[in-house]
C-alpha cells in the first residue's frame, strides 16, 4: 500500500484538493481561450481545413496574420455600433433596473406582510428563459396585435401607438426595458441581502440622534450597502454587455442595425457568414473590453468603503 | 508548527489544521483517481458517435416532418428489419450549430442535412464529412438519378472547374422541392372589392391593395422579414425580373456595381412599398411563424411564404380559402421564383454504414414513401413520379417549378456580408430610415471590401 511520509503528504494535499477544479478551469477555460486566440489569426470557415491545427501546412494556409484584428477595428462600424447599443442597455440597467432593485429590496426589508410572497414575485423574472420572456414581451410590443398599442388606444393614446420593436426609435429602449423586467430581481435579492446584514442598531441610534429618514438612508444605509451596489453594477455592467438570447427572440438585431449588440454580431460572424476566424478576433476584442471594465471594478473593491 | 499538522488559511494568517481534516493517503488517492476519471471522461466527449450499433441514425431540422419521418422509420424497420432512428434539432439556427460542432468533433450522424451556401457545402464535402453519390446514383442505368427533379438534383451537385475546388459530382439527396411565392386570401380580396379569381398581378395593383387593406382595417402583406433570407429571396426575384439572371451573376463576381441603376430600381420597390401602407406593421422584425399566424387567421390580405405554408396554414386553419401566384411583374419580362430544391440529406463519409446509409435514402425517396411524405406533410416530394398528382394549393406551386433560381446553381455566389448589407439595407428602407441610394452605395462599399478579401 502506498504510504507517504507526513510531510510529503503535506506539500502533495493542497494541489490534490485543487487538481479537479484546475483540471475543470484548463480544459473549459484556458485551452479553449488559447484556442480562440489561436483561430482569431486565421481565415477559416470551421469546418475545411477539418483542423488548421493539424499540421503547419494546413495552419500557413489558413494563417492571416492580424487581418482580422484589422478588419474588426478598421472596416467593421457595425461592431462598434453595436458596443454603443449594449452600452446604451447597460447605463439604463446601471441607473433604471437598479434604482427599483434597491427601492423594493428597500420596500421588503421593511418586513411587510407577506414579504416572502413579493420576493418569490420579484425573482420570478430572472428565474425565466430569456426566449420565453422574449416572445412574451414580442407580443406585448406587437405592432398590429399588441397588447400595449391596445392599452394606448383605449387611454386615448392612440397617437402613440406604433410597433415598437420595429420602430428605430424606439426598438433599442423597447428591448431594453424587457431587460431591466427581467433582470432586476437579480439586484434585488442581493440588495435585500445586504440590507438584512445592517444592524438595527444603527438605525435606532440615528432615530435617537434626531436623524430622518433621508438621513438614515444617506448615512447609513448607502456606505453600508456600498460593496453590494459595486458588485451588483459590475454584474450588470457584465450581464448586460454580453445580452444575447432577448435580442435574437426580439429583434434578431434589426430593424437593420438598431439593435445589434455585440454577441449578435459575433455570433453572425461564426455562424451567417462561416468567418470562424473572424469572429473569434472580434470575440477577443469583446473580451478584452469586458476584462478592462472587471479591472475598474476590482479597483473599485479595494477602495475603502 | 508542530510536525505532522496540517494547515488552513483564514484571511491572511495561517492556521494548523485540525488532524480529522487532513488528507490521508487512501483519500488522496481517490482525488487522483477521481481527477483522472474525470480527465478521461472529458477527452472521450464528442468522439465516434457514429461508430456506435444500434439505428441508422438521421439529424434533420423539419419539426413539421417529425411524425412522418418516425412512421417511415417504423415502416422501413418492418420492410428491412434495419433500425433508423429520426433526431430532430430545431430551429434551423441550432440545428447548424449542432452539425458543425458535430464536424469538428468527427461526431456526426450516418445521415444529416447541410444547411447554408454552396460555400458551406462544399467546406463539408472537401472536409471529407460528405459521401459522393455519383456511383449510387448511375447504378442500373441512372435509376435512382432519373428520378429526381433536375434542379433538385443539381443544387446538391458540384460541377466541374467551382470555384471550391470540389470534385464534381452529386452529394446530396433531395427529399422534396419548394419554392416561395405569394399566397392571396380570397375571401379578404372578395372584401376589398376584388376579383379572387384574379388577384393583382401588377406591380402597382399589387400596391393598391394597401390602401384598400387599411381602409378596412386588415393587413395588406406579411411575410418573416426578421429572417433576412425572405427578404433576399423577394430581391432576388425582382432583381432576377428586372435585369436578368446574367446581369445578377456579374454583380455577384464584382462586375456589376450595385449603384447600377437596375438594382436602384429593384431597392426602390421597398421604398414603394413602405409608401404604399402595404406591409404589416413591424414588418422588419416579423419572424415567419407570426406571418403564418396572422395570414392563417384571416388578418392578412398577402402573405410571402414557401410550399411548407400549405401545410401550416392547414394546421392552423382547415378552412382558410387562399391562392398561390408569383410576384407580381414590373413588366413582360418573366417572372421567376425563388426555390427549385427543398429539403437535402447527405451521408456522413466517415461512417461506417455508408452502405446502410445509402440504401435507406434510395427506400425514402421511392414513390410510396415520396407519397406519404407528401399526404403527411404536404410539400412537393422531390420524386417526379410521386410529385405528378398534387393537391390544388401544391400544384401551383409545383406548375412553377420551372420558373425557379436557385442561389446554388448560379455560377458566382454573393459574399454572406454583402447579403447581410443588402437585406440589412432593405429593412432600413422599409423603416424609411435610407433611401434606395444610401442602401445602394453601402452594399457597393461592403462588395468592395468583400472583393479586396
Amino acid at each position: 500500500m502506498l504510504r507517504m511520509s507526513p510531510t510529503r503528504s503535506q506539500s502533495v494535499a493542497p494541489y490534490l484538493f485543487v487538481l479537479p477544479a484546475l483540471v475543470l478551469f484548463a480544459v473549459f477555460s484556458i485551452y479553449p481561450f488559447f484556442l480562440l486566440t489561436a483561430t482569431s489569426f486565421l481565415n477559416w470557415d470551421g469546418i475545411y481545413p477539418k483542423n488548421p491545427f493539424e499540421s503547419f501546412q494546413t495552419f500557413s494556409q489558413a494563417f492571416v496574420g492580424l487581418a482580422n484584428y484589422v478588419q474588426v477595428f478598421r472596416n467593421d462600424p457595425v461592431f462598434w455600433t453595436s458596443f454603443a447599443q449594449a452600452g446604451y442597455i447597460t447605463v439604463l440597467a446601471l441607473t433604471f433596473q437598479n434604482a427599483l432593485a434597491l427601492l423594493l429590496a428597500m420596500a421588503v426589508n421593511r418586513r411587510l406582510a407577506g414579504g416572502g410572497v413579493y420576493r418569490t414575485l420579484f425573482f420570478l423574472p430572472p428565474i425565466l428563459s430569456e426566449i420565453v420572456v422574449g416572445l412574451i414581451w414580442f407580443w406585448i410590443y406587437d405592432g398590429n396585435f399588441g397588447i400595449f398599442n391596445e392599452a394606448l388606444t383605449r387611454l386615448g393614446l392612440g397617437a402613440w401607438t406604433r410597433p415598437w420593436l420595429a420602430d428605430p426609435k424606439t426598438a433599442l429602449t423597447a428591448v431594453a426595458i424587457i431587460h431591466l423586467w427581467k433582470g432586476f430581481g437579480w439586484g434585488f435579492v442581493m440588495f435585500l441581502a445586504g440590507l438584512q446584514t445592517i444592524p438595527d442598531e444603527l438605525y435606532e441610534a440615528a432615530r435617537v440622534d434626531g436623524a430622518n429618514a433621508w438621513r438614515r438612508f444617506r448615512h447609513i444605509t448607502l456606505p453600508l450597502l456600498a460593496p453590494v451596489g459595486v458588485v451588483v453594477s459590475i454584474l450588470t455592467i457584465l450581464g448586460t454587455m454580453q445580452i444575447f438570447a432577448l435580442i435574437i427572440a426580439t429583434t434578431g438585431g434589426g430593424p437593420g442595425y438598431h439593435t445589434e449588440v455585440p454577441i449578435t454580431r459575433i455570433f453572425q460572424s461564426m455562424l451567417g457568414s462561416s468567418r470562424f476566424g473572424y469572429a473569434c478576433a472580434q470575440g477577443i476584442v469583446f473580451g478584452l473590453i469586458l476584462l478592462f471594465f472587471s479591472l475598474v471594478q476590482m479597483r473599485f473593491q479595494r477602495r475603502p468603503t | 508548527m508542530p510536525r505532522g499538522s496540517r494547515l488552513k488559511v483564514v484571511g491572511s494568517r495561517v492556521k494548523p489544521l485540525p488532524r480529522a481534516l487532513s488528507l490521508q493517503p487512501r483519500a488522496s488517492l481517490v482525488v487522483v483517481g477521481a481527477s483522472l476519471l474525470l480527465a478521461i471522461s472529458i477527452a472521450g466527449c464528442g468522439r465516434g458517435a457514429e461508430r456506435g450499433p444500434g439505428p441508422l441514425r438521421v439529424w434533420h431540422w423539419m419539426t413539421d416532418r417529425i411524425e412522418a419521418f418516425d412512421e417511415l422509420a417504423k415502416r422501413y424497420e418492418r420492410e428491412t428489419g434495419a433500425a433508423v432512428r429520426f433526431e430532430l434539432y430545431a430551429p434551423s439556427e441550432v440545428y447548424v450549430q449542432k452539425v458543425r460542432a458535430a464536424a469538428q468533433t468527427d461526431g456526426l450522424p450516418d445521415v444529416y442535412g447541410v444547411l447554408g451556401e454552396s460555400r458551406d457545402f462544399a467546406s463539408f464535402i472537401n472536409a471529407g464529412h460528405v459521401l459522393p453519390l455519383d456511383e449510387a446514383m448511375n447504378r442500373e442505368n441512372q435509376a435512382w438519378r432519373v428520378l429526381f427533379f433536375p434542379n433538385a438534383l443539381a443544387v446538391n451537385a458540384f460541377r466541374d472547374g467551382n470555384p471550391y475546388r470540389v470534385p464534381p459530382g452529386v452529394y446530396g439527396v433531395p427529399i422534396d422541392v419548394m419554392n416561395v411565392q405569394l399566397f392571396y386570401n380570397k375571401t379578404l380580396l372578395a372584401k376589398l372589392g376584388l376579383d379572387p379569381a384574379a388577384p393583382p398581378s401588377a406591380w402597382q395593383a399589387f400596391l393598391d391593395v394597401g390602401k384598400l387593406a387599411k381602409e378596412r382595417g386588415l393587413i395588406g402583406f406579411v411575410s418573416g422579414w426578421a429572417e433576412l433570407w425572405l427578404i433576399d429571396c423577394f430581391a432576388m426575384d425582382y432583381a432576377i425580373h428586372q435585369m436578368g439572371m446574367r446581369k445578377v451573376e456579374a454583380t455577384y463576381r464584382g462586375k456589376v456595381s450595385y449603384r447600377n441603376p437596375d438594382w436602384g430600381r429593384v431597392l426602390s420597390l421597398f421604398a414603394q412599398l413602405r409608401e404604399s401602407g402595404l406591409p404589416a406593421e413591424g414588418i422588419v422584425t416579423m419572424v415567419n411563424k407570426q406571418a403564418e399566424q396572422l395570414f392563417a387567421n384571416e388578418r392578412a390580405v398577402f402573405a410571402f411564404n414557401g410550399t411548407w405554408g400549405v401545410n401550416v396554414y392547414q394546421s392552423m386553419n382547415p378552412g382558410l380559402d387562399y391562392g398561390v401566384m408569383m410576384l407580381p411583374r414590373l413588366s413582360e419580362r418573366p417572372m421567376v421564383t425563388w426555390g427549385g430544391a427543398g429539403s437535402s440529406f447527405v451521408v456522413n463519409a466517415t461512417s461506417h454504414r455508408t452502405a446502410e446509409a445509402l440504401a435507406f435514402l434510395a427506400w425514402l425517396t421511392a414513390e410510396p414513401q415520396q407519397r406519404y411524405l407528401l399526404e403527411a406533410t404536404q410539400n412537393i416530394p422531390a420524386n417526379r413520379v410521386a410529385a405528378a398528382a398534387l393537391p390544388t394549393p401544391l400544384a401551383a406551386f409545383a406548375d412553377d417549378m420551372d420558373s425557379t433560381v436557385h442561389p446554388r446553381l448560379f455560377d458566382a455566389q454573393e459574399h454572406s456580408t454583402v447579403i447581410e448589407a443588402l437585406t440589412k439595407g432593405i429593412q432600413s428602407i422599409l423603416i424609411g430610415e435610407a433611401t434606395p441610394e444610401q442602401v445602394a452605395a453601402h452594399v457597393d462599399d461592403v462588395k468592395r471590401q468583400a472583393l479586396q478579401q
